[in-house]
């Protein structure tokens, strides 16, 4: 099923992407042109085999969910855009009557 | 065909400097001096190929005169003594920008520097600068950059092949005999058969990744250029092995591969696999490809004809998983903990127009495209069947090597480096990875060495081994090397 304006914009919003309106048409041409290339898979039989979930016998090794923060050689504020007090600075969530809050 | 100017002095290689700074017969401010001069007469800065982005020589050369770091039970210490190096530019340093070639990360300085580098300098190496690369490392000619296009040395008017154009270009040059660059789907491989120099990607898990800025994370790979064998074969030794800061950074040892130098063939099988050699593959490139053989034949090699029938569908596999993976790794920059900010009235408009912005237009389209891959709807018939299919890749690697054969040769890439400009079609540039990409999907190592030229422009030869075995592939690539230096003397 090809993929609509409607399709990109959709991921688009997903993947948090403004997409300007003169970009859209091209991109589902170019989207089209891509995903058509993978139709081949769809006649590959695939019956019994298991998807890859890591490179390797072993699959991905994970490790424990604990440690020590990773030491940084530089303060936050030397490469993140807005702190304050040691904190990173998230713009507000803006509500349907809040569009025009900015952050400080 | 325009050629860059020659270097000052002949690009001395870093086994040749690291042997003369230990000896006290060279310090590693001159050979760094040395570098920064073969660079200038190269012109590896914007004004000509535009290789090095971010480069500081007052911190470099205080670099250089400082003892080398590292525990003295580190038994790779000096294995890089005073030698110069380059780093792409997605890879973190401390005390230069990684910006990945991307408008999101201008300026951006990481706090804290990747284990890759670290033992690098470990060893004694000196890092003159990072590198031009395509986006994020998404593309295969360099010309994603938000900082413009690399130009390939050995003829400007062509593409050094990507995504690690940059580092290729400068050890190309002659500027340094040893750069980092970074696989996905053969980033390392493709731009070294342009530049006509030794690009490495080893095992998965063989090298940390501590520190590079992921795109794929079941792909990625920190990988080698060299000017010689034997210079891949030092740098892979110094960052190899196992960190403590990535879990998947394996428990293997790391062998000696430049004790590999005089190894013998006897014994070694190379397999030949037919579908790398397609019926439409440029007949000069499979001609250089099967000379190659025949030289490892000559000199002990066996010889058989393999298959490895799922090659065909690495592409398709590829760009399915290696976006999908790609959109998540990068919903990280938004603006909000480090590099580009666009404010906008509220937090998604403020993601949404840093994004926008910062982003280019390659890294939006696979981002877009590993969304939709995996989005209610399309996830089984994309992404999930593209990873069964991934498995089937892999087993073709497992049943060929589990059959007593030791290492495949197959062309690197089925063109030489081609002009600016000559694929506009997105899928069309993804082919360029066609023979490479099979090699990141199934997790083993892997390399291209220069065979030969046409019409002046460098023939690669791909080495596949199976996993962890690199020290057999640099055997064979060794044993190669030099069988073309005495083929081109008869």
């Amino acid at each position: 099923m090809p993929v609509t304006v409607a399709d990109v914009l959709h991921v688009a919003r997903l993947a948090r992407l403004g997409i300007p309106e003169e970009r859209l048409e091209p991109l589902v041409s170019q989207l089209n042109g891509i995903l058509e290339h993978m139709d081949v898979l769809a006649r590959v039989d695939t019956t019994g085999v298991a998807a890859t979930e890591g490179v390797g016998a072993a699959g991905t090794p994970l490790r424990e969910d604990a440690g020590e923060p990773v030491p940084l050689a530089r303060a936050i504020d030397s490469f993140a855009p807005s702190v304050r007090d040691g904190f990173l600075l998230v713009p507000r969530l803006a509500t349907h009557d809040d569009t025009a809050e900015e952050t400080a | 065909m325009s050629v860059t100017r020659p270097s000052p002095t002949p690009a001395p290689t870093a086994r040749a400097i690291a042997e003369q700074v230990v000896a006290g017969r060279l310090d590693a401010e001159q050979a760094l001096r040395e570098a920064f001069a073969r660079g200038d007469a190269a012109r590896v800065g914007p004004e000509g190929l535009n290789a090095l982005l971010w480069t500081d020589r007052t911190s470099a050369v205080r670099a250089a005169r400082a003892p080398v770091a590292g525990s003295a039970a580190q038994t790779d210490r000096g294995l890089l003594a005073g030698v110069p190096v380059a780093v792409k530019d997605n890879i973190a340093t401390l005390d230069l920008p990684t910006s990945c070639g991307s408008r999101i990360l201008e300026g951006y300085v990481s706090p804290f520097e990747a284990t890759a580098v670290s033992r690098l300098r470990a060893a004694g190496a000196v890092v003159v600068g990072k590198t031009n690369m395509d986006e994020f490392a998404m593309g295969s000619s360099t010309e994603n950059s938000a900082f413009g296009p690399t130009r390939n040395p050995v003829d400007c008017s062509r593409v050094p092949g990507g995504s690690s154009g940059g580092s290729a270009a400068v050890v190309a040059a002659g500027m340094v005999p040893i750069a980092l660059g970074s696989e996905t789907g053969g980033s390392v491989r493709q731009p070294a058969a342009f530049c006509g120099i030794v690009g490495v990607k080893p095992t998965y898990g063989r090298v940390s990744r501590y520190g590079l800025v992921a795109f794929a994370s079941s792909l990625d790979q920190i990988g080698v250029f060299g000017r010689t064998v034997d210079d891949a074969a030092l740098g892979l030794q110094a960052i190899a092995g196992r960190d403590v800061m990535d879990s998947t950074s394996a428990s293997v040892p790391v062998a000696r591969y430049a004790d590999a130098r005089d190894a013998s063939l006897a014994g070694v099988v190379v397999g030949r696999p037919r579908e790398y050699y397609p019926e439409s593959l440029d007949a000069r490139i499979r001609e250089q490809c099967e000379r190659s053989i025949d030289l490892l034949r000559e000199r002990g090699a066996e010889v058989r004809d393999v298959s490895l029938p799922h090659t065909d569908l690495a592409i398709p596999v590829y760009y399915i998983v290696a976006p999908a993976e790609a959109s998540s790794n990068l919903a990280r920059f938004d603006g909000v903990r480090y590099g580009l900010r666009v404010s906008a009235p509220g937090l998604v408009a403020t993601y949404e127009a840093t994004r926008s912005r910062g982003f280019g237009p390659e890294v939006t389209r696979r981002i877009l495209l590993g969304t939709y891959v995996l989005s209610a709807g399309y996830y089984d018939a994309y992404y999930r069947k593209a990873q069964q299919v991934r498995s089937l890749i892999a087993d073709d690697f497992g049943r060929v090597f589990a059959s007593g054969v030791h290492v495949l040769l197959t062309p690197t890439t089925p063109t030489t480096a081609f002009p600016f400009g000559a694929k506009a079609d997105p899928y069309e540039m993804y082919m360029s990875d066609i023979f490479t990409a099979t090699a990141n999907l199934a997790g083993v190592p892997g390399m291209s060495m220069p065979v030969g030229r046409i019409d002046g422009l460098p023939v690669g030869a791909q080495l596949l081994a199976g996993h962890f075995d690199e020290a057999r592939m640099f055997a064979v690539a060794y044993a190669l090397e030099a069988a073309l230096g005495e083929a081109a003397h008869r």
